[in-house]
């Protein structure tokens, strides 16, 4: 049985979503050859799995509860508000607690479609205004005035960031908003078709 | 009567003011961002200080001639209105301690020339190719004069030149000449579109947001010193009575490509209403101002020359897929309305006016050099300018568009397009030219008068002298 050609209106290369691809990203997190200078420092690259970090930092002591009844908070304020994190065009969020050596730690991983610099900046101004703050409160090394220096968050990211070595995708550099559309796209043909019968 | 004034994008203006103000410091904020004097020429001279103690003696004779808001707000207008500003370089050339020049913004402390690549100038719009001597650290202060008409603003030029000439080690690097270009009716630049039609209000000045403008901003967006969005004023650079009622503001010189701009147009249209159909589409308003929103089909010259109306729409509600105003548009980008968040801790008055002569309908390129020489004001050159112009206008991803940037203000070198929604199938434009050019540009922060004089007579031991100018 043939298969219908996929549609690939890619011109270049990165826009060929129709090949998983995958990139390898040297040791510093950034091409030497092609640093782009971003407005709080040199900006990760994009690659095929969009945007994104792996923050980690270490735990205040006794504060690991904390974070958990965070948890809480958060889903509360995206059930009450599913748009609350919409400014931050994320595809995926995780937080993540792990020991080594008996002390805690907490990585906060997020794939995402705006450059670093822009989501961190974002995700300042919500501090403060979501509750999403209190995880990072319970941070060692968390900026006191966070709640009017975006550019404390922003360093505070920065210094925390471990950049990938490896990234891949198989839907290489697809944007939250071209899946969202491609969803929509399904549904409205499936009702069209729906009223056809 | 043409006035240069006409031709500015201008912000709030006290001149325009329908409440009475309070709380802001009119008499020590600088008039430059505040009120818009009916100026119909204007000067700008960019200069080297050579040493603290020359650098305070020209400043010291200037104070007395800089024009404040209170000044113009009120009836006390007097024939030109000065404005003073000072790169990081120029502040330290003063004489300003390197502790308090550390609590000025990594950004400004860098300059613009450090941040081109952040905003896009790269290619042709490059430092390497900026003219005037702006990209030089030697670059140290601005003045800017605005005049009651090109006769007094020869006066001030020829007593400003006598008066740099008693301060020795002072010198001019470059200057830029202005006036209004015709027509004189609205304000409009060299590819004539009008212009000063979206303005932010600035809460405490008395001046009523038209419709569609949004609330009142904060002082503190724009003055140093004030609540802003966020709350208190914070991490001022020190000592403060140097940084209370300042600004900071981005200087860019951008070359208009007329001629090119024209034949694009033809190329794009086969009749004048086609023609101005596709520049309209570029703009996100009709070149009378009217805005594609609210008449996506036919320009309405009324509509654009109405401030109560040209500025009363949104765009999620009212085009969300661009059929009017297309996704990329320049309106659409440098000012998202509700399609962005955050919109108030990203607003910025917007300063300026043309050089060189207009090139008339219908005569090939002269090859003439002619542009705006424009001025944003902010509280924050990072959070503002450069947000703008990293993100709004040269991001090629600005709202999933992929391939594009400003089709009239951002970097294009003929490899980004432009998309111009419509049904039953979009329209696209494949290596759009560039239709501008950056010639310049630099970071300058605006003290208040308070702040003037004590940068004029601190010192470190030296006798800074007392300069005259008239």
């Amino acid at each position: 049985m043939a298969t219908a050609a996929p549609a690939k209106p890619a011109t270049h290369t990165e826009d060929d979503w129709t090949k998983p691809q995958a990139m390898a990203i040297p040791k510093e997190g950034f091409f030497k050859d092609k640093v782009e200078q971003g407005r709080y420092g040199p900006i990760f690259p994009q690659t095929p799995a969009c945007y994104g970090f792996s923050c980690i930092a270490k735990v205040i002591p006794g504060r690991e509860e904390h974070l958990y009844k965070h948890a809480k908070v958060i889903e509360k304020a995206i059930a009450d508000d599913p748009a609350t994190l919409a400014i931050l065009k994320a595809h995926y969020l995780r937080w993540v607690i792990f020991t080594i050596k008996g002390e805690s730690y907490m990585m906060y991983q997020g794939i995402f479609d705006t450059d670093f610099d822009k989501y961190c900046e974002d995700a300042s101004f919500l501090f403060g205004k979501t509750g999403i703050q209190s995880a990072f409160e319970a941070l060692e090394g968390w900026p006191a005035d966070y709640a009017t220096n975006p550019s404390a968050i922003v360093k505070f990211f920065r210094d925390h960031q471990w950049p990938s070595f490896l990234e891949y995708s198989e839907h290489p550099y697809v944007s939250c908003d071209e899946i969202k559309k491609a969803l929509k796209l399904k549904a409205t043909f499936s009702n069209m078709l729906d009223l056809m019968q | 009567m043409g006035t240069l004034q006409q031709s500015h994008g201008i912000a709030s203006d006290l001149t325009d003011r329908t409440e009475e103000p309070d709380s802001l410091e009119f008499d020590d904020i600088q008039h430059f961002l505040m009120a818009r004097p009916p100026a119909r020429a204007a000067r700008y001279e960019f200069l080297t200080l050579g040493n603290p103690a020359s650098g305070r003696k020209w400043l010291s004779g200037l104070i007395e001639k800089v024009g404040t808001a209170s000044a113009v707000g009120s009836s006390l207008l007097d024939a030109r209105w000065v404005t003073v500003g000072f790169t990081w370089h120029g502040l330290q050339t003063l004489g300003v301690d390197d502790a308090s020049l550390a609590t000025f913004p990594e950004e400004f402390r860098q300059g613009m020339a450090a941040r081109a690549g952040i905003l896009g100038a790269t290619g042709a719009n490059h430092p390497d190719h900026w003219v005037g001597g702006l990209a030089s650290p030697n670059l140290h202060a601005i003045v800017v004069l605005f005049a009651r008409d090109v006769a007094e603003r020869e006066r001030c030029r020829g007593e400003h030149e006598r008066y740099v000439g008693q301060c020795g080690g002072v010198e001019v690097l470059s200057s830029l000449d202005l006036e209004a270009i015709p027509p004189f009716d609205y304000a409009h630049e060299h590819f004539g579109y009008r212009d000063r039609l979206s303005q932010p209000a600035i809460e405490g000045t008395g001046v009523k947001p038209t419709p569609g403008s949004g609330p009142p901003i904060k002082p503190g967006e724009f003055f140093l010193g004030y609540p802003d969005e966020e709350g208190p004023a914070t991490r001022l650079p020190q000592p403060e009575i140097l940084s209370r009622n300042g600004s900071y503001v981005a200087y860019l010189k951008m070359e208009e490509h007329v001629g090119a701009f024209r034949d694009f147009l033809r190329a794009h249209g086969e009749t004048p209403e086609q023609q101005e159909l596709i520049a309209a589409k570029l703009m996100g308003r009709w070149r009378s101002g009217a805005p594609l929103v609210l008449a996506p089909d036919k320009d309405d010259p009324k509509l654009g020359a109405d401030s109560q109306r040209n500025n009363d729409f949104n765009y999620e509600k009212m085009d969300p897929h661009g059929y009017g105003c297309p996704l990329g548009a320049h309106i659409r980008r440098m000012n998202p309305r509700d399609t962005a968040v955050n919109m108030n801790r990203r607003k910025m008055i917007r300063r300026g006016g043309t050089y060189g002569p207009p090139l008339p309908e219908g005569v090939p390129d002269d090859g003439i050099e002619r542009g705006i020489a424009a001025f944003v004001g902010c509280a924050s050159l990072l959070r503002q300018f450069e947000f703008a112009m990293n993100v709004w206008a040269n991001d090629p991803k600005f709202h999933e568009l992929g391939n594009e940037r400003d089709p009239i203000f951002g970097t294009q070198d003929g490899t980004f397009d432009m998309t111009i929604p419509k049904r039953p199938i979009r329209k696209k434009i494949n290596g759009l030219p560039a239709f501008t050019r950056i010639r310049g540009g630099a970071y300058f922060f605006l003290p208040g008068i308070k702040a003037l004089r004590h940068l004029a007579t601190f010192t470190n031991g030296t006798d800074n002298g007392q300069g005259v100018l008239k």
